[in-house]
């Protein structure tokens, strides 16, 4: 990149039991969330120049354009934008984008911005609309969307590999010691490997527990360039590596149902942008939509082999004091699920590089990876942050 | 109660849900590269070939992955949970989505031979699902 690239303020909406605590539209939400992100990066909305969104609000309606309808309300004309819907992964894609148009010179300041009062409304579903084209081939057989066709994926993990439901637990249960330790995670009450196995089945292998919460939330993350950023309020976080990768939309459409084949090819790229190898990570944001999500990404990612994603996670490897500290903010699993959970893979890794972590902060943690899943294992998209 | 999603039929779907009306699995296959797939396309989606046939599959396959539904997709499923949702994986190649009937959801296994069985949900519309050898 001829011009690199940081993310100079971030700003996590606070809820209280999921919901967000201030209140508000969707837009209120996101509104406010920029304002923070700005403010404590030492910016305004007058610096923005580039807008990065992505929602599943307003739809049908003013979601269908939703950086123009960010753009309107928020009083700001900027000229380059991109509403990349990847699913979860899309706010990863948007720090890429983001920061090759800043190496470019094609924008300034970017505002990534995120939104959903899912909880409040009693809206979250990914299933049962229209079963217009490719959907009409999976809709009339009711998969349960998105849990069911994770849970297919897990069932083939299993086949192959022998994973376990107790090895799909240990990331339960150490992602939730991981919110013990942050005060603004939705669920911190202790959780043990037998909890998990006997909470409700929900799709075979999968138990409530092995599933995201579903919660409100919002955010937004500010980018400018590192030159910009050292005159900038916070330690800047250098945007070193980023890939993506597209597999499919449905689930029957997936090549291999027990491997990532295009995570390993988004983590492939940003490493190597980056130039480094999954050894090197200090702190690691895995989308942990579902336990199965996070094994499967450990795989692709090169934490572990094929196939050894199980024995990997086994011991509490990824809990606070473990060898991989992972998902530390708590998680989709403990912390929030507002829909699409990545721009809190990125905010966390950021806090992380900063060292203002509290008690879960990863000591000396100077490269981090946010690795973003959308749809059904559909999307992939992977930052490497580092300390400038 | 609210109805199941059922398939918004359309000019390149016709072809496979007529199939299924008579009883019959269509897929389709590309004549230059020669590999079946499913569900219809303009082009092959291994070698984007736009030389594409529709053939009538054996209706053989076996289990490649599924899942037994504890809480239904919707209120619509709700009287038939659990209900095993499955990828079948045909003889000729490719894998769909369909529900495994016939047998009981903890009985159902991957690896296991099963066969098409076309179940008409409504007057226009009939389903493959699949069901043991």
């Amino acid at each position: 990149m001829e011009r690199k690239a940081a993310i100079v303020g971030v700003h996590d909406t606070p809820l209280k039991d999921g919901i967000v605590a201030a209140g508000g539209t969707v837009l209120q939400i996101q509104a406010r969330a920029a304002k923070a992100a700005l403010d404590e990066a030492g910016l305004t909305l007058d610096d923005v120049d580039a807008l990065f969104t992505a929602g599943s609000w307003g739809i049908p309606g003013p979601g269908v354009f939703v950086a123009s309808t960010l753009a309107e309300y928020l009083g700001i004309r900027p000229g380059y934008m991109d509403g990349t819907q990847i699913g979860g992964s899309s706010f990863e894609a948007h720090v890429g984008h983001a920061a090759a148009a800043i190496a470019q010179g094609a924008c300034e300041v970017a505002l990534i911005l995120y939104g959903s009062t899912q909880k409040s409304d009693a809206s979250r579903t990914l299933g049962a609309r229209g079963a217009m084209l490719n959907s009409q081939y999976e809709a009339p057989y009711g998969l349960p969307s998105p849990v069911g066709a994770y849970a297919m994926a897990a069932m083939r993990h299993a086949h192959e590999h022998g994973t376990t439901p107790e090895q799909l637990a240990e990331i339960a249960v150490a992602t939730r010691k991981w919110a013990a330790l942050n005060p603004a995670a939705t669920m911190r009450d202790p959780l043990s490997i037998e909890d998990v196995l006997k909470s409700p089945m929900i799709a075979d292998p999968l138990h409530l527990r092995d599933c995201c919460l579903i919660t409100d939330g919002g955010g937004a993350i500010v980018m400018t360039s590192l030159d910009r950023a050292r005159d900038l309020k916070q330690k800047p976080v250098v945007v070193a590596g980023f890939g993506a990768g597209l597999s499919h939309w449905g689930i029957s459409q997936m090549p291999d149902l027990a491997w990532l084949a295009h995570a390993a090819e988004s983590g492939k790229r940003a490493m190597a942008m980056a130039g480094v190898a999954a050894g090197d990570i200090d702190v690691a944001e895995i989308y942990d939509s579902f336990t199965i999500t996070v094994l499967m990404s450990l795989e692709a990612l090169g934490f572990c082999k094929r196939g050894e994603g199980g024995a990997f996670v086994a011991g509490q490897r990824t809990a606070p004091g473990g060898d991989l500290p992972l998902n530390t903010n708590g998680g989709g699993l403990s912390y929030c699920h507002p829909g699409m959970y990545g721009l809190f893979l990125l905010t966390e890794a950021v806090r992380q590089l900063r060292g203002e972590c509290g008690p879960r902060q990863v000591k000396d943690a100077e490269v981090a990876l946010a690795h973003g899943t959308g749809g059904v294992l559909s999307t992939a998209a992977t930052c490497i942050l580092t300390v400038a | 109660m609210s109805e199941k999603p059922f398939p918004i039929i359309d000019a390149e779907s016709r072809p496979f849900w007529q199939g299924t009306r008579e009883r019959r699995l269509m897929i389709q296959r590309c004549t230059a590269c020669r590999r079946h797939f499913f569900y219809a396309r303009a082009l092959c989606p291994s070698c984007h070939s736009d030389a594409v046939d529709w053939v009538t599959a054996s209706g053989r396959g076996t289990i490649y992955t599924f899942t037994i539904a504890r809480r239904p997709a919707g209120p619509a499923f709700k009287g038939d949970v659990p209900y095993v949702v499955a990828l079948v994986e045909l003889e000729e190649g490719p894998r769909l989505m369909t529900n495994i009937i016939g047998i009981a959801p903890e009985s159902v296994h991957i690896g296991q031979k099963v066969k098409a069985v076309f179940e008409d949900a409504t007057d226009e519309v009939t389903l493959v699902k699949f069901a043991p050898v």
